[in-house]
């Protein structure tokens, strides 16, 4: 087993990237994902990894030019945030539907408006539909491993999709802390030579992206829905193969604490680990809690999800993200989704929390925690809120 | 409407909906779609061959006299060649019933 | 678990000290955390930094709230920033400030048990500027002794390379240097 070596997240993910052995990187830099790329094009101009590093200039052209690369069958990486991912946006649905494998990480930020570098989901909740694999990362160790996972994932015959990995900005990518980081021969073992199904070949023409008339459009779309559909049993069983090389156990959503609680919260992401280190101090005071984390999103593991909150009376949400004037945080939104007409389904207190790079601690679980209590003892459920918003999510009192 | 190949299931689709077979834009005879026809008056035609370049369905070709020729199968009547030739030889004549 | 919060300026390294105390504390088989108050690098903007050392592994994520030491890299610091804020119980302060601990203590009332070191004046010695933040590690390792001296030096001799030795020898002068209150 590798040692443990203290790293920051983001060149741990860089040097992830590099033991993958990837030929093309085409990334623009972005705060908080800066020292992905930064890192890697060093990697690349010292001469240790053989790779096109394309500095592009804009997310937009990085984008494009990933396609380009995957389409011509090269290992792809890529690396953004916000204001970045939302100007991928449209190639992003290209990319997922021509099927080209890539591996992007995507160090979450909030959007502008007010302009914010910090952390939370509404980069990658606003690209839910665009057909792409999404997995999040909780510590550095995990973002490392799903950027190994993933190429192997995303290039496999039975998915041939490219795959998102989230990791929170700063929380995540700008910590120091330790990660067993596998070496190249360990991640070769694992994840094999490249074989493109279908490429840009000069001696085997095809056309890539040709127009969808009405009359196959639709065909298309249901190709697109069972192509990610169709990836969680492949996942499933690449992350056991990981497990074996490794060591490290993932599943599509992971648990914590969970025995007879009849209170769990779901959350995602970096927040995931304070959490716990929350659920430890009160069920060490005796109270039944849990947590349930998604560590798949897409495509979305409706089966271990109802599997995990199976019995529970309560589910707190913490979401990192909202649609304003619309129906709430997006992770409520599609657990509702997944419980709905169902009988003895769980109760759903809704929250927003961690906005823009607000510290999410105890208080705030606390609190969210005495919402859980009141609805458990029968008091009404109420309507999704956000949490740390001074003045009052309905007015002050 | 034209007549259309039987359209496949979703699970027919190629990868990516990718079309497989090179120069399969042949089986799109464009050539329905015009209701006038390139005509050249060879007598000006300096054989440069820019209306060839020029064709965005490519289906002008220069016969062994060097002189250039519409396929008018794919020919959508669209004039650009009319427009692009130097010698202004070109002229598009509406077809007869 | 061992909780640290640096005080500093932009351009001053005070990220720099929590992610080498917190490196050599994982070179020593420790679990540990280091960052920033996240946001963007302004030179001279009072800025903090944030390490977390223990021996099983650390799932808090939050900001330091309740540092159990704080070192504050800037004497000029202390005019806009309350270093001893949320200072835990038995916590310390490491103060760069050539004034003894009891001058200091009484103008920015400061809380608990205090370690003064002239940082300015060793920087200016030993590395030619008045960088403090590799100096004032010296005074918290003699402080708290959280890692070992060697193990530290190590990550100063892989940080800065051809010029480690003046940060090496200014860690060492704080390290001897430094007025240690009594507790």
């Amino acid at each position: 087993m590798a040692e443990r070596k203290g790293m920051e997240v983001s060149i741990a993910i860089a040097e992830a990237a590099s033991a993958c052995d990837v030929d093309c990187i085409a990334a623009y830099p972005i705060t908080p994902q800066t020292h992905v790329v930064e890192h890697l094009s060093e990697i690349v101009a010292d001469g240790d990894l053989d790779a096109e590093f394309i500095p592009v200039e804009s997310e937009h052209a990085a984008m494009s030019c990933c396609c380009g690369c995957a389409a011509a069958g090269a290992r792809t990486f890529t690396a953004t945030a916000s204001q970045g991912l939302a100007l991928m946006h449209e190639i992003l649905f290209i990319a997922a539907n021509l099927r080209l494998p890539m591996v992007m990480v995507v160090a979450n930020r909030s959007l502008s408006g007010p302009i914010s570098i910090w952390n939370d989901h509404s980069d990658v909740m606003t690209e839910r539909d665009v057909g792409w694999i999404q997995v999040f990362a909780e510590n550095g160790q995990e973002a490392v491993d799903l950027v190994i996972m993933g190429h192997r994932m995303s290039e496999d015959k039975r998915i041939l999709l490219p795959l998102m990995v989230n990791f929170d900005g700063f929380i995540l990518s700008h910590m120091v802390e330790p990660i067993e980081m596998p070496t190249r021969e360990e991640v070769k073992r694992f994840l094999p030579d490249y074989e493109p199904q279908q490429r840009l070949d000069i001696d085997n023409p095809i056309t890539m992206g040709p127009v969808g008339m009405p009359v196959v459009y639709t065909e298309a779309k249901m190709a697109a829905e069972w192509a990610v559909r169709d990836a969680y049993k492949p996942m499933v069983e690449i992350m056991g193969e990981f497990e074996k090389e490794f060591g490290r156990k993932y599943k599509p959503v992971e648990t914590y604490r969970t025995d007879d609680s009849e209170i769990l919260f779901v959350v995602m992401g970096g927040i995931s680990e304070t959490a716990m280190t929350w659920v430890d101090k009160v069920r060490d005071a005796g109270v039944k809690v849990g947590l349930v984390r998604f560590r798949m999103w897409r495509p979305l593991p409706v089966e271990d999800f109802k599997k995990a909150i199976a019995g529970v009376k309560v589910l707190g949400v913490l979401d990192r993200h909202f649609s304003p004037g619309g129906p709430g945080g997006p992770m409520a939104q599609e657990i509702k989704y997944m419980l709905y007409g169902q009988d003895h389904a769980p109760k759903i207190v809704e929250t927003v929390v961690g906005l823009g790079g607000r510290d999410v601690n105890f208080i705030d679980f606390d609190q969210i925690f005495d919402r859980c209590k009141a609805v458990l003892g029968g008091a009404p459920v109420p309507p999704f809120e956000l949490i740390q918003v001074r003045g009052g999510h309905y007015g002050k009192a | 409407m034209p007549k259309q190949s039987p359209a496949p299931d979703w699970q027919d689709l190629a990868l990516g909906t990718a079309i497989t077979e090179p120069g399969s834009s042949r089986y799109q005879r464009t050539g329905d779609w015009h209701s006038s026809a390139p005509v050249w008056d060879l007598d000006k035609c300096i054989k440069c061959g820019v209306c060839a370049v020029f064709c965005p369905e490519g289906c002008i070709a220069m016969r062994a006299d060097g002189y250039p020729e519409a396929d008018m199968e794919y020919c959508k009547g669209c004039a650009i060649c009319v427009c692009e030739c130097w010698a202004a030889c070109i002229a598009m004549v509406e077809e007869k019933e | 678990m061992l909780e640290l919060r640096f005080h500093g300026r932009g351009g001053q390294g005070a990220v720099t000290s929590a992610e080498l105390i917190a490196l050599a504390a994982i070179a020593q088989g420790n679990f540990a955390q280091a960052f920033p108050s996240f946001g963007p690098e302004r030179r001279g903007a009072p800025v903090m930094a944030f390490a977390r050392i223990d021996q099983k592994q650390i799932r808090n994520r939050t900001a330091v709230s309740n540092p159990d030491a704080v070192i504050v890299l800037d004497p000029h610091i202390l005019h806009v920033a309350n270093s001893s804020d949320g200072l835990s119980k038995d916590g310390i302060q490491i103060v760069n400030t050539m004034r003894s601990a009891d001058e200091v203590r009484k103008e920015y009332n400061l809380k608990g048990r205090l370690i003064t070191v002239d940082a300015n004046h060793i920087a200016e010695q030993e590395i030619g500027r008045v960088i403090t933040n590799t100096t004032m590690l010296g005074a918290l390792i003699r402080a708290t002794g959280v890692v070992e001296k060697e193990l530290l030096i190590d990550e100063l001799k892989v940080r800065f390379g051809r010029i480690a030795e003046g940060n090496i020898n200014a860690f060492n002068r704080a390290y001897e240097e430094c007025c240690v209150e009594e507790g």
